[in-house]
């Protein structure tokens, strides 16, 4: 992972980088969300991106998944800069994207079986009988089977998140993007949910990339770690070296005091 | 921090219209190419359609029997009795018909409409179709737009045959006008035409209140609140639209 002064460009080969963000700017109405935010993940790789709440983490998701369209900089997938793209171009890169929401988003109206094979059905030429099987086996990977034919207000908050990366990993994604994986959940759902990330990330290889202020969650997946602070990305690297950083401002955040350079 | 102007009204009205346009567009390219699956319009003609029938039903009935109890005092008292029957079909026909179903159609499924698209996206439902690569556009607002413009001429059918029966009910208890009189008058006073351009009418109420739903649905912003203030917008703009199209219609079909 590096951090850029000045616009690094497409990554080269040999940086086996799946996903760039150089200088990354973008802004709601008055408001500046991602200001010169530059990072690297590694393909294969889990990046952690820890911050305050509000700090622009989700944001940084949906800037790489498109659907954000930042207002300075570039962000390349897999080598190609994606910022100019249509929409149509965009759909063709989201298909091998999985997104695992916040809040699950899961559709109301669907079963959990058919949130699960609904990108299936779209993207793929698969028949009835292979989807249905696809769905089982990666239910039942993520200890759902037993809730299939249920709607997702029937489940709990932690089964809810779970059925949510069922859906953004059925379709074995080149990359996928957890949002706030463990976010309200209790300590024992949230080591469920810790376990569950890493079992996809051993069986699939992806290129993940978790947002969470939950450090222990972080710590415990992250292959590296980067610090967003007011839309920019002020350090990061592995794990080891994000505890021991000197930057004052990291260190009030790891330590969860309220005496420091953040303002409150 | 950056300040940017607020932008002024012209902006705004040109911003919303341009995107409504868009969003209509989209919708019937992916009609044109058949990208819209048959259930889900089934599914939204049902839910949309046949639930709005009750409430539609009571409107024509309350409104084509005032309209004959009126004409039918007035009748009685010029002599001119042959004419209640055509009065009230004409109007029905050509305005109220497709006007009142488009309106309590914009009531009911325009308001259910953004309620259901606006907590979709306050709960990341939207976004989650637009990141497995998935239009939403085609999924949630095609079926829509299409389900109203099926079904909207079809229950202003059902307005026009329960608004000209109680015009005649009412014809027939306040004045004593017989059945041949009140629907040989219905015949005489109307053309074909006055009917099929009451149903393309409709269409377009069924159209305008659909895509104005799917798009203050789609704009919805924060919570609960996000999603009372999209349901009302939708109401409120589908309304006035109903009413400019209904004159621009009249002009255009009846000249």
């Amino acid at each position: 992972m590096i951090l850029q002064e000045e616009r690094a460009g497409p990554p080269r080969p040999e940086e086996d980088v799946a996903i760039r963000l150089d200088r990354i700017g973008l802004r709601y109405e008055e408001k500046i969300v991602l200001s010169d935010c530059s990072v690297d993940c590694k393909r294969g790789h889990v990046t952690g991106i820890i911050g305050l709440s509000g700090a622009g983490k989700s944001t940084i998701l949906r800037v790489i998944n498109g659907l954000r369209h930042p207002d300075a900089g570039a962000v390349y997938i897999n080598g190609d800069d994606i910022t100019g793209w249509d929409e149509h171009e965009l759909i063709e890169m989201r298909k091998k994207m999985g997104f695992a929401f916040q809040y699950s988003a899961l559709f109301d109206s669907m079963t959990i079986a058919e949130n699960v094979a609904y990108p299936l059905w779209e993207h793929t030429t698969m028949t009835r009988a292979q989807i249905d099987k696809r769905v089982s086996d990666t239910l039942e990977a993520l200890g759902l089977s037993e809730v299939e034919g249920s709607l997702p207000g029937e489940l709990s908050g932690g089964m809810q998140k779970r059925a949510g990366f069922a859906r953004a990993i059925v379709n074995d994604p080149e990359i996928i993007l957890f949002d706030e994986p463990t976010s309200g959940l209790d300590p024992i759902m949230t080591h469920i949910i810790v376990t569950t990330i890493k079992d996809i990330q051993s069986r699939l290889k992806a290129t993940s990339v978790v947002v969470s202020h939950d450090l222990r969650s972080i710590y415990a997946l992250s292959d590296t770690v980067a610090m967003l602070f007011e839309g920019t990305i002020i350090e990061s690297g592995t794990v080891a070296e994000i505890r021991r950083s000197p930057n004052p401002i990291v260190q009030q955040f790891l330590q969860g005091s309220e005496l420091g350079p953040i303002p409150l | 921090m950056i300040q940017r102007a607020a932008p002024n009204p012209f902006s705004r009205f040109f911003g919303y219209a341009g995107g409504v346009t868009i969003m209509l567009g989209d919708a019937f390219r992916y009609m044109f190419t058949l990208q819209v699956r048959l259930t889900d319009v089934l599914r939204q003609a049902y839910f949309l359609g046949v639930e709005s029938w009750p409430i539609i039903v009571l409107t024509s009935l309350f409104t084509g029997a005032v309209i004959s109890l009126e004409t039918a005092k007035a009748a009685v008292q010029n002599g001119f009795t042959e004419y209640v029957g055509s009065s009230v079909a004409y109007g029905t026909f050509r305005e109220l018909g497709p006007l009142l179903t488009g309106i309590v159609f914009a009531g009911r499924a325009g308001a259910a409409i953004a309620a259901s698209l606006g907590a979709m996206k306050v709960t990341e439902q939207i976004e989650a179709f637009q990141s497995m690569g998935v239009s939403p556009v085609k999924v949630l607002v095609t079926p829509r737009v299409l389900a109203c413009i099926v079904t909207v001429p079809m229950l202003t059918v059902f307005a026009d045959i329960i608004g000209i029966s109680a015009g005649y009910y009412m014809a027939h208890w306040v004045a004593g006008i017989p059945q041949y009189t009140y629907f040989h008058s219905v015949q005489q006073g109307t053309e074909p035409s006055d009917f099929y351009n009451g149903l393309i009418k409709a269409a377009v109420f069924g159209m305008v209140v659909s895509i104005i739903a799917c798009y203050e649905g789609f704009r919805t912003e924060g919570g609960a609140d996000g999603v009372g203030r999209s349901t009302t917008n939708a109401v409120v703009t589908a309304v006035i639209l109903i009413f400019a199209f209904n004159f621009v219609l009249s002009y255009v079909l009846f000249r």
